[in-house]
């Protein structure tokens, strides 16, 4: 099976207010279709992990593949062009631009890559937030809608450009039991229906627990 | 590759939700915009009136044989004095003619040059006005009427009757109106001049003429160039002043240096004679200016200032357009845009408000003994003023927008999505 996201001897070290080694030489791959979490107590490094992965930060030492090319060192334009298209996200706090409706937001990422016409991305936005069940919300104001319903737009978003892999940072921590319930039962039909990689970051052991592969963390150093 | 159409959207979702504080910053460029236009219409307005005032009836080169001492006088030539300092007392100015020699010949030569745009023969004399016993000073310039409406604007001097009138009446004179005032005198009355050599003319009263100028309105009066030569005794050859009018004003300098070499007359042209008018009109210029760019200083600061507030307001979703997909150049272009928007809505309405204020003072009536043909106040507009401030309008909201829009591409997502 193909490797989505592979990651070679990532250090990282934080600055201030004094010289802490955050990750310690991390290595590990993603496969295309596998569904993983990372847990770890508070303060391990799993969210800074998961930010160097997002390559969203770009001060650490080591190397990252993304569909096996190398991505460490790339231009932050070129990295922006490569989250826009292969990396989606959904983030415990839903973050959704909350003047936009909830249509608008979910096309967005698509209108930014601009590799569709403003039909097709109509007509996928429509189908994504069909297929998570809140297709009535596509008017509303991404500010007038619950909590739960803003993680599903969330999840719809980060699927609007059919990316290689999502990735979560506590999806679920924010959410009551049904609606973390809903969530990981969205993203299990999404990797065992369409073959996604995903990489969330958790603390939930009831959802870790049913991911195809648990990555352990502790003090900056994987585990298990 | 930028994606304007998203972006703008973006924007204007902005600029839309806080519509207040976009009107307030946009009110800020307005009123600076309109509070130029204004200004700058009225000033350089009131400025082409008070020029207008001197430099209409100014010629651009005055040609006329001045009263003076010889440059050389006799001793000077004498060459056992040379090494030594000498001083000559009572000094008195060469007898010499008044009026001009060859005067008529050297019309015709001025007539022909292609930059000139009309010469005009004077002859200037010294009168009294006789009322019953009472003797009056005055001047007396005789004149082509005709020509002198044409090229000096002195029809807008006439307060009653008209240069035509002067034209067609042997023996008219147009009055000072301080002169009528004094000998209270009306139009077809006859008033009697006196030369200094003596002799009394009855002249008809054809108009008034009022240059708002008090003083020069009490001794001044015009008539037709032959009857002041009648008067003096004189042939028709008899000139005392030529004035030219140039098609270019530069033009005037190096012409009237030419003539003074040439002829060996004294030829003024207007920029040495008014230089004063020149300065006055730069430094209403300079202050409209200041004044305009401090209103735009203040309007970018107040655009500067809500950007700020909107960009901390939108921490959250500059950390999520980073966070899908957009760069930090799309960001700070979503910011800029918003304030070019700001800028240009702005800038737009202010020129409108402008015009409006600039149309409502046109109308406002202004009179003045000193300016008989002034109904309203003056007003000059040009449209380059109107690019100017859309101009101005631009930049600055540029500059406003150009350092927080900068900011905001800077700002780093993870430490806004780990912060929260």
């Amino acid at each position: 099976m193909s490797i989505v996201l592979e990651a070679r001897h990532i250090n990282k070290y934080f600055k201030k207010p004094v010289l802490f080694h955050v990750l310690k030489d991390i290595n590990f791959q993603i496969k295309k279709g596998e569904f993983a979490s990372i847990m770890g107590k508070s303060g391990c490094g799993k969210s800074t992990l998961l930010y160097i992965l997002s390559t969203m930060d770009t001060d650490y030492e080591g190397e990252l593949f993304l569909n096996n090319q190398l991505i460490t060192n790339q231009s932050s334009e070129h990295l922006s062009v490569l989250r826009n298209k292969h990396i989606g996200f959904v983030f415990q706090f839903h973050y959704l631009l909350s003047e936009f409706t909830v249509f608008e937001n979910v096309m967005l990422p698509a209108k930014k890559l601009g590799e569709k016409s403003l039909q097709e991305i109509e007509y996928d936005a429509y189908e994504k937030l069909k297929k998570l069940n809140i297709e009535h919300l596509a008017q509303k104001r991404a500010s007038r809608i619950s909590g739960g319903e803003k993680q599903r737009v969330a999840i719809a978003r980060a699927l609007i450009n059919n990316p290689s892999i999502i990735m979560g940072d506590e999806p679920t921590g924010n959410l009551d039991s049904y609606n973390a319930e809903n969530v990981f039962n969205i993203f299990k039909q999404l990797t065992d229906e369409q073959g996604l990689s995903l990489l969330i970051v958790t603390h939930d052991e009831d959802f870790a627990n049913k991911t195809h592969r648990i990555i352990q963390m502790a003090d900056g150093e994987i585990v298990v | 590759m930028v994606n304007w159409a998203v972006i703008l959207n973006i924007s204007k979702t902005h600029l839309l939700t806080k519509i207040k504080q976009t009107a307030t910053a946009a009110l800020g460029v307005t009123f600076g915009i309109g509070a130029y236009i204004t200004l700058v219409c009225f000033m350089t307005g009131l400025n082409a009136m008070l020029d207008n005032l001197i430099l209409n009836q100014t010629p651009h080169v005055h040609i006329y044989n001045e009263i003076k001492p010889s440059e050389k006088q006799p001793l000077t030539m004498y060459g056992n004095v040379k090494q030594s300092f000498s001083i000559v007392h009572s000094v008195k100015p060469k007898l010499s003619q008044k009026n001009i020699h060859n005067a008529l010949p050297i019309i015709t030569y001025l007539r022909n040059k292609k930059e000139v745009r009309g010469v005009l023969p004077q002859v200037k004399t010294q009168i009294f006005y006789i009322a019953g016993s009472i003797e009056l000073g005055g001047n007396l310039t005789g004149i082509n009427p005709l020509d002198e409406a044409g090229l000096f604007n002195l029809g807008d001097y006439i307060v009653e009757g008209s240069a035509e009138a002067l034209q067609n009446t042997d023996n008219g004179i147009l009055l000072g109106i301080g002169i009528a005032e004094k000998m209270a005198l009306k139009i077809g009355d006859r008033v009697q001049v006196s030369p200094i050599n003596g002799g009394v003319f009855p002249l008809k009263i054809v108009g008034f003429y009022q240059s708002g100028i008090a003083d020069l309105d009490a001794v001044q009066s015009f008539t037709k160039i032959k009857t002041v030569q009648r008067i003096l005794g004189r042939t028709n050859n008899y000139i005392t002043d030529i004035n030219v009018k140039m098609y270019d004003i530069e033009q005037a300098i190096p012409l009237s240096k030419k003539i003074e070499q040439q002829f060996k007359l004294t030829a003024v042209d207007i920029k040495t004679a008014n230089a004063q008018f020149e300065t006055g009109t730069k430094i209403r210029n300079l202050i409209t200016y200041a004044v305009s760019i401090t209103l735009l200083i203040v309007a970018g600061f107040g655009v500067y200032n809500i950007l700020n507030m909107l960009i901390y307001e939108k921490m959250n979703d500059i950390a999520i357009l980073k966070a899908t997909g957009f760069s930090g150049k799309d960001v700070q272009l979503i910011f800029m845009s918003q304030a070019m928007i700001i800028g240009f809505v702005g800038g737009i309405l202010g020129l409108l408000i402008g015009l409006g204020l600039v149309s409502i003072i046109d109308t406002i009536p202004f009179k003045t003994e000193a300016l008989p043909t002034v109904e309203t106040y003056p007003i000059n507009l040009d449209p380059v003023f109107f690019v100017i401030g859309f101009s101005f309008a631009m930049i600055s909201t540029f500059l406003a927008g150009y350092l927080p829009s900068k900011k905001a591409r800077k700002i780093d997502p993870v430490k806004i999505i780990r912060g929260q």
